[in-house]
């Protein structure tokens, strides 16, 4: 709450702009950052025209969108229950979301069609979780938590069911719903806008949850009306989720080691963190599906591999330091 | 001096207040006046009501009768925000497990005074520096709540209430954990806010303690009686010892009394 916040913001974006232009220079035809720069600013060859603005900056800034949408999710998610170990794969967000998408796949419906009922499934898998660990009463994070967790493994049994009885030819298509993949993504301007209007709407509704992450009783007796931001972050976590997963599957790792790693840096303001969030989560990701690119190549792995592989090291060696 | 005296202080007060305690059949209404500085202390023994009456009065939860006033307007008029720069509540129980820093935890206390697009300033900042050195954990500032003993963790909250800056303190058991001297400091704080025109209203485990440093008590039954008033009309061994249910002994310490436990 101290820290300027300007600064981390700009060196976390210019690392963001770096992690796109290496992306979209990699692959079977390698093109140079000059190359990469000149076709942005319109010249070029038309091979490097093509293959760079049709082909791998789609996929690069639909990796970006959902690497920034699924962190600052799990970051919104880890205020709410005031415990660093919410995530919206963990809670079942991603599992009702993918569970959603399928459904309406299976269906014979498509585009905007999907994406309504990934949200929904994603808002049931919220009122599911809250409601059934509300339940008599009591309503603390842990249970909330565990109650998550189990309801993340019934999603996806759910989804392991509905493959399982998808016709053959449909399954390359539906596979990636359960691994996390960005490979099919093509159509990123909703997750990037989405993206957008929650960094700026932090500003306001930041210190709120600077105030609520010490808990509700206090939140309240410092004048916050506790159930409509509560309300107002679910509902959040799930459209960012929603949006995450049509566009790319469930991932699991992002949104539970980016706010990690960036609290163990940055500290604890919101206002900050959030913001934060979504440049190296969507950073993160490019990055991470570049590697899923070329460490087999010309085989792909599916991206959530990589992230789990580069987040785990890198979040144990900065718990290591800080203590 | 600073920007908590110069502005309008109002006094919190009940009228007919009965508190809701859940399997009590009926309670005994309450009108308390809680006037600028005076410092009151709430006695009373296990499942009395004393943490449900601090929680009634931070209008945190509904009572079962009667009203609360802020000078003479009703509170549930009065929006959230704007009630919480007039009163402020230490909790006995904190939630400090999610990563945050002691100066970030103290700041939270502005929370009430800006406006949601406003950044703390340097005022803000200049209020949490001073309220952690009055508690004497400023040199902890950059450490996380959550890594703190007991006692450090609770003059934390005290600072992040004094940073909050309101008129009426209320403060649910403020010296638990906290070590002789650091009791004594916490009672001389109090003392000095009350001297500045605050209104504080506590409760207490520690008899002497109330004793020492309270000019107004509020005795609570566990049958839900209560009886309320200046100190020294309220400490009399009889009342105590049936507050208690504790034979006591009294001795004089400094002009004030001083109770011990008999042991029968």
């Amino acid at each position: 709450m101290i820290r300027p916040i300007t600064l981390p913001l700009l060196v976390l974006a210019l690392a963001g702009v770096l992690a796109m232009v290496i992306s979209v220079g990699v692959g079977s035809v390698a093109i140079s950052p000059a190359d990469v720069l000149s076709v942005f600013l319109g010249e070029g060859s038309n091979l490097q025209r093509t293959l760079i603005l049709e082909l791998r900056l789609p996929r690069t800034l639909s990796a970006f969108a959902t690497g920034g949408l699924l962190a600052v999710a799990g970051a919104l998610m880890q205020v709410l229950l005031r415990n660093p170990l919410a995530d919206p794969y963990v809670l079942g967000l991603s599992g009702g979301a993918a569970v959603g998408a399928l459904l309406a796949m299976l269906a014979g419906l498509g585009g905007a069609v999907i994406s309504g009922s990934a949200f929904a499934g994603a808002l049931l898998a919220t009122l599911m979780v809250f409601g059934l660990a509300h339940g008599t009463g009591s309503w603390t994070p842990s249970r909330l938590l565990l109650t998550g967790v189990v309801v993340a493994a019934g999603w996806g049994a759910v989804i392991t069911l509905m493959l399982a009885i998808s016709p053959a030819r449909e399954l390359p298509g539906m596979l990636y719903w359960l691994m996390g993949d960005v490979s099919f993504a093509r159509i990123p301007w909703p997750g990037l806008g989405l993206l957008t209007v929650v960094c700026v709407l932090v500003v306001p509704l930041g210190r709120s949850l600077n105030v609520l992450a010490r808990g509700p009783m206090q939140a309240a007796a410092l004048g916050i009306s506790v159930r409509p931001l509560e309300w107002l972050i679910y509902i959040l976590a799930s459209l960012l989720t929603a949006t995450a997963v049509t566009m790319a599957g469930s991932i699991g790792f992002v949104g539970l080691v980016v706010p990690h790693m960036l609290r163990l840096v940055l500290g604890n303001d919101q206002r900050l963190i959030l913001p934060a969030c979504a440049l190296a989560g969507g950073t993160l990701l490019v990055l991470a599906d570049t590697l899923a690119r070329v460490v087999i190549a010309p085989e792909q792995l599916p991206v959530g591999v990589i992230t789990a592989l580069l987040g785990v090291p890198t979040f144990l060696y900065l718990l290591y330091r800080s203590r | 001096m600073d920007a908590m005296q110069s502005r309008h202080m109002q006094t919190l007060s009940t009228r007919n207040l009965v508190i809701d305690i859940p399997g009590r059949a009926d309670g005994y209404p309450l009108d308390l006046t809680i006037g600028s500085g005076q410092i009151w202390g709430v006695l009373g023994p296990n499942g009395a009501g004393k943490t449900t009456l601090l929680h009634t009065l931070a209008g945190l939860r509904p009572p079962r009768a009667g009203a609360l006033y802020l000078d003479d307007v009703s509170v549930s008029g009065i929006k959230r925000r704007v009630f919480s720069q007039q009163l402020g509540l230490v909790f006995q129980d904190r939630q400090d497990d999610f990563p945050a820093t002691v100066m970030e935890t103290a700041l939270i206390g502005r929370h009430p005074w800006l406006s949601p697009w406003q950044m703390e300033g340097a005022d803000d900042l200049a209020m949490a520096q001073r309220a952690l050195e009055a508690l004497d954990v400023l040199h902890l500032k950059d450490r996380l709540v959550s890594t703190l003993s007991g006692g450090e963790r609770q003059r934390v909250a005290i600072a992040t209430l004094m940073t909050q800056s309101p008129h009426t303190w209320l403060l649910d058991e403020p010296t638990n954990h906290l070590d002789l001297h650091h009791q004594v400091a916490v009672m001389k704080l109090l003392t000095d806010r009350a001297a500045a025109g605050n209104a504080i209203f506590m409760c207490l485990h520690d008899l002497n303690l109330a004793a020492r440093w309270c000019d107004h008590i509020l005795l609570m039954y566990p049958n839900g009686e209560a009886c309320w008033g200046p100190a020294e009309r309220m400490l009399v061994p009889n009342a105590l010892e049936r507050l208690y249910n504790q034979q006591l002994a009294t001795v004089e310490v400094d002009g004030a009394p001083f109770f011990v436990p008999r042991r029968t």
